[in-house]
């Protein structure tokens, strides 16, 4: 069973949010990195790039195929995780533990359609 | 839609292991039982079982049974051994492909067995039956009686031989079989292989399948899924039909012209590939290294300033090389090894350089 973490904010495509301040700590889930199995790449954004809600910002790809990543809240990329871009396994080994990067935040109260824990979880059992 | 499929004799034992099961070829198949990485290191170090019972036996028997093959295949079956097993194509008359398959000679005059890829099946089965006017020969597509296992890997001499008391095995030469039995049913034993290493396959009734299953099983052989099946012959430069052949590209386009033997005797479509080679080609199949490790998939653009010149048709990080690497439909002019290209991925391009399409150096047993 995948795990979730109590106080972050989910997205339906599968990326949680922590909210430090205005900035918006993003990364994947563990149902996330759980379906699609050995992670080899991660196709990173950079900083300074600046998304809207709901916009693609990268990708994970596993060994057989390649799943777009989808920006929760709207905003400016401050920090990347450049860890991932040489072990991206750490996805696998810990998907809350690794965050992929950190976005100031232009609308916090967007995060407000975003889901919680328990919410996702039970999407998640319908999928 | 998955009603629709169909289930292999192994079907339950991949659902108990805990299999990741999904579509291939009209077939409901296992994709991985653990990961993809782990089974594919099994099969490269270790050995590992493929449940390959989707694949399709056809049988052509008759007095005109070699003229016949030889005229549906581009591979030359003239007075070659029994027991020898040669790969070709069926091609249609303009060249293009409709199917690649192993021909195996039987130890009976004027009888082969084709084995033939699930997609294709029914496909390949109206396509030969269509071509026999005038030939006094019997096509029996037997797909549905035989099941069939791939042990393969650098132990699979070892587990063939002590684990399944198939001393013989040990004795065949690369692209040979020999005919065993199992508990009274007939069992074909050939060593080939989709992998790159050695091994063999073992064709069988349902039940013996099932047997020999659990046997290896037992014995610690990996179950490998069709995810590693794909990333292995990938590595080894080995095509897979709907991306590096088709209904849309020839066996010189896509490198394997040395299986089509146009200047030893006629075959269907053969006229087409000497047409082609006198012309030139113009688009080839190629490997592509890239420098980044950004993954190329099948689709994507390959391009050069910023023009697409070619297209990828299977692309992976390849586990035994740690490398981003693909093969690609290819114009000629871009062809040669060291041209550099670029390969559009998502948003970004990626830098690559053309190579062989073999990017594991393969360990068959001769």
């Amino acid at each position: 069973m995948a795990k979730t973490v109590e106080g972050l904010y989910y997205s339906e495509s599968h990326e949680w949010v922590k909210v430090e301040g205005n900035v918006a700590v993003i990364g994947i889930t563990d149902f996330a990195q759980h379906a699609m199995g050995d992670l080899s790449y991660v196709d990173m954004p950079e900083v300074d790039d600046e998304f809207e809600a709901g916009e693609e910002f990268g990708a994970v790809e596993s060994v057989k195929a390649a799943s777009d990543l989808f920006c929760p809240v709207s905003g400016t990329v401050v920090e990347i995780n450049e860890e991932l871009e040489d072990a991206p396994e750490l996805l696998n080994q810990d998907a809350f533990a690794n965050w992929i990067m950190k976005v100031e935040m232009s609308d916090p109260s967007e995060l407000e359609g975003l889901m919680d824990a328990a919410a996702y979880e039970a999407m998640c059992a319908n999928e | 839609m998955e009603d629709n499929l169909l289930k292999t004799c192994l079907y339950d034992k991949h659902v108990a292991l805990g299999a990741l099961m999904s579509p291939f070829g009209g077939f409901i198949m296992p994709i991985q039982y653990t990961s993809i990485t782990d089974e594919h290191n099994a099969v490269r170090h270790r050995a590992g079982m493929f449940d390959v019972s989707h694949m399709g036996e056809i049988f052509v028997s008759g007095p005109d049974a070699e003229k016949f093959v030889n005229h549906i295949f581009t591979n030359n079956v003239t007075g070659i051994p029994d027991g020898k097993i040669l790969y070709g194509m069926m091609l249609y008359p303009n060249g293009t492909v409709v199917d690649d398959l192993l021909v195996y000679k039987e130890f009976e005059p004027g009888k082969y067995l084709l084995v033939v890829n699930a997609s294709n099946i029914a496909k390949d089965y109206e396509w030969i039956c269509a071509q026999k006017d005038g030939f006094d020969v019997e096509v029996d597509n037997a797909s549905d009686t035989w099941g069939e296992i791939a042990l393969q890997g650098p132990e699979a001499e070892k587990f063939a031989v002590d684990t399944l008391g198939l001393e013989p095995a040990a004795g065949l030469g690369f692209y040979t079989y020999y005919e065993a039995e199992w508990k009274g049913t007939r069992m074909i034993v050939s060593r080939t292989g989709y992998t790159g290493e050695d091994g063999f396959e073992i064709y069988c009734s349902h039940e013996a399948v099932n047997e020999i299953w659990d046997i290896l099983l037992a014995a610690g052989v990996a179950p490998c899924g069709l995810g590693c099946r794909d990333t292995l012959r990938f590595e080894a430069g080995l095509p897979l039909y709907g991306h590096e052949l088709s209904d849309e590209i020839t066996p010189l386009e896509a490198g394997l012209g040395m299986f089509a033997k146009i200047k030893e005797k006629d075959f269907i479509g053969r006229d087409a590939l000497a047409a082609q080679k006198e012309a030139g080609l113009t688009r080839k199949i190629v490997g592509i290294e890239l420098q980044d490790k950004a993954i190329p998939r099948a689709g994507y653009p390959v391009e050069v300033d910023g023009v697409q010149v070619g297209v990828v048709t299977t692309g992976y990080r390849s586990i035994s090389t740690d490398r981003s690497v693909c093969v690609a439909m290819v114009d000629k002019a871009y062809t040669e090894l060291g041209t550099q290209v670029e390969i559009r991925i998502r948003k970004k391009v990626f830098p690559g350089i053309v190579t062989k399409k073999r990017f594991y150096e393969t360990n068959y047993k001769k």
